[in-house]
């Protein structure tokens, strides 16, 4: 399997174009269904908040209630209201969808286990997710209604704005890693929670210590910004039930709003995959040693129990944080976000300057 | 086995051609399409297409930039302005042809100028797109020649830029008297002292204004 793998696009043989189907196959295939119950966790986890049940009547405790949901959306009439631009309606589901799992191409779960290796890897996230607003934008044109286009209106302003902080956070990583290769950076982070950019607490380099409350800052911003990037409560302003009905979506039902809505779900967990492979060390146990058990756990397990660890923060974020105001929003991002995460930078520059990179570090003493 | 390998040398400019083709026709289609809006979704076409261009001829790193300021920022800055407006078509196309003088010059300069490098590089051909030394990626080489060589020029480019965004802001910002407005620090900096006045009514006589 893995010298297939290593076949190059010159070499080009239907055994790599196949290898590479399956790959992209597979990726969907367990995104969908990881998505499902991430989807019912979500509900749970605010049902529970609020002392509430949540759905359990369809399957064991509710379990497949996702599926139910499903089909539902998919034997239902797809309504084209009138006065919309058809193709543009149509196309803006699907769009947000490709987008939405066009950016996971990069995503390394486990070493080796990513679609395609870029050496661009952040840059073709930061471009893909910036595609993402186009969904939005042109559906809630397309619907030639006045919520959707409010909506619309409000959640590209507000994607925009963040994406701003968003790339000065991801910079202040890039600064310490010197790679924009998401596995070199999880790579970066190897050896043990000390080395992740979260909490850079290794006491063997008390340099690195200066970086502490940077980076864990970065973080906090990276996690808030993040809510507001893919419009979760409280920043879901662009669906703001008690003032534009469902923002955007207020036209679609049926497939078409099925795929806005996993669209919307994957760019969550996409969210959570970035910080983790950014911040929490991607596929890295939390010890390294040879002395403990944790080893022979699969990096796989270690990957996807921080995703659902960062999605369960952000289903509490919604189930607890009270709705923000528009223009408190806005100050937020430009006003706050945008100057901290910019002095940040700054920052650790003068750190690499100073002391060099961390990774480089971390090679000389490994080595 | 002979025909695949045709295949694999066929690709990189069967995938030119349809990229290249795609572009000019998505460009044709934003000055051909009625509405506006889908004149923006053509352009954002022509850019990604652009940027396929780019990446065939190994230029990863400007093919990403290109998707993101131009895609991701100015076409989605583009379709807001052109969404807000209030454009009543048909009277737009009524003098359509008032500005075929014009148009016509500027399509004639530009073909000219196209025709003159055309040939130029047909007479005396370049080396072409030097691609990145072995080794290097492409954003270092970019790196590497953008903060040594063209240091000031990048410097330069990045004052013009900021002057432009000063200009702008002063452009729009104007101060209007009367207008309630929230402020962050007077509200964070309020004390009990300032919010809370006690006062001692006595019984019967109320506040007595």
């Amino acid at each position: 399997m893995m010298d297939v793998m290593n076949l190059t696009l010159f070499g080009m043989e239907w055994p790599w174009l196949l290898w590479k189907m399956v790959q992209i196959i597979l990726f969907v295939v367990v995104l969908l269904v990881a998505l499902a119950f991430l989807l019912l966790a979500d509900r749970k986890i605010w049902a529970a908040v609020q002392m509430r049940r949540g759905p359990n009547v369809v399957g064991p405790w509710g379990l497949l209630q996702s599926f139910a949901d499903f089909l539902k959306f998919v034997f239902k009439e797809m309504v084209i209201p009138a006065g919309t631009d058809k193709v543009l309606f149509i196309l803006a589901p699907i769009l947000s969808l490709v987008m939405a799992f066009g950016a996971w191409a990069v995503m390394p779960a486990a070493p080796g286990w990513v679609v395609a290796n870029l050496n661009l890897g952040v840059l073709y996230l930061l471009a893909i997710s910036s595609l993402g607003v186009y969904g939005i934008i042109i559906g809630g044109w397309a619907s030639n209604s006045k919520y959707p286009f409010l909506g619309a209106l409000r959640s590209t302003s507000q994607m925009i704005s963040y994406e701003v902080s968003i790339g000065f956070i991801l910079i202040t990583v890039l600064l310490l890693v010197g790679s924009l290769n998401l596995t070199d950076i999880v790579e970066a982070q190897a050896g043990g929670f000390w080395h992740w950019h979260i909490s850079l607490l290794d006491l063997s380099n008390p340099k690195s210590l200066l970086l502490l409350p940077v980076m864990f800052y970065m973080f906090v911003l990276f996690f808030i910004s993040a809510l507001a990037e893919t419009n979760r409560p409280p920043f879901d302003l662009p669906e703001a039930e008690s003032e534009l009905v469902a923002g955007y979506q207020v036209e679609y039902s049926s497939t078409a709003y099925l795929l806005f809505m996993i669209a919307e779900y994957l760019n969550i967990v996409l969210m959570c995959a970035m910080m983790t492979v950014m911040f929490l060390g991607g596929w890295h146990a939390p010890i390294d040693g040879k002395l403990s058990f944790l080893p022979q756990i699969p990096p796989f397990f270690w990957f996807s129990a921080k995703v659902v660890l960062m999605f369960y923060f952000i289903s509490m974020a919604k189930a607890m944080v009270p709705r923000y105001r528009y223009d408190q929003l806005m100050r937020l991002g430009w006003k706050i976000f945008l100057p901290s995460s910019l002095v940040a930078v700054f920052l650790v520059s003068t750190y690499v300057m100073l002391f060099g990179r961390l990774s480089v570090s971390l090679v000389v003493g490994g080595a | 086995m002979g025909a695949r390998i045709m295949i694999v040398e066929m690709l990189p400019a069967l995938t030119f051609y349809t990229l290249a083709s795609i572009a000019v026709a998505a460009a044709f289609m934003v000055i051909a399409a009625r509405n506006p809006v889908h004149s923006v979704m053509y352009l954002i076409t022509t850019f990604f297409s652009a940027a396929g261009l780019f990446v065939l001829m190994g230029a990863e790193f400007l093919a990403l930039l290109l998707v993101m300021v131009y895609v991701g920022a100015v076409a989605v800055l583009f379709l807001f302005v052109v969404m807000m407006l209030d454009v009543d078509f048909v009277e737009m196309k009524q003098g359509f042809l008032q500005y075929l003088p014009i148009g016509g010059v500027v399509a004639c300069v530009l073909l000219t100028e196209m025709i003159l490098v055309g040939a130029a590089s047909l007479v005396n051909p370049s080396e072409g797109v030097k691609y990145a030394p072995d080794g290097t990626s492409n954003i270092e080489a970019i790196g590497n020649v953008l903060y040594t060589e063209y240091a000031f020029f990048f410097e330069a480019v990045g004052l013009i830029l900021l002057v432009a965004m000063v200009g702008a802001i002063v452009l729009t910002l104007r101060k209007r008297e009367g207008v309630k407005k929230q402020n962050v620090a007077a509200q964070i900096a309020r004390t009990r002292a300032g919010g809370v006045e006690l006062v001692d009514i006595k019984p019967g006589e109320g506040i007595g204004s």
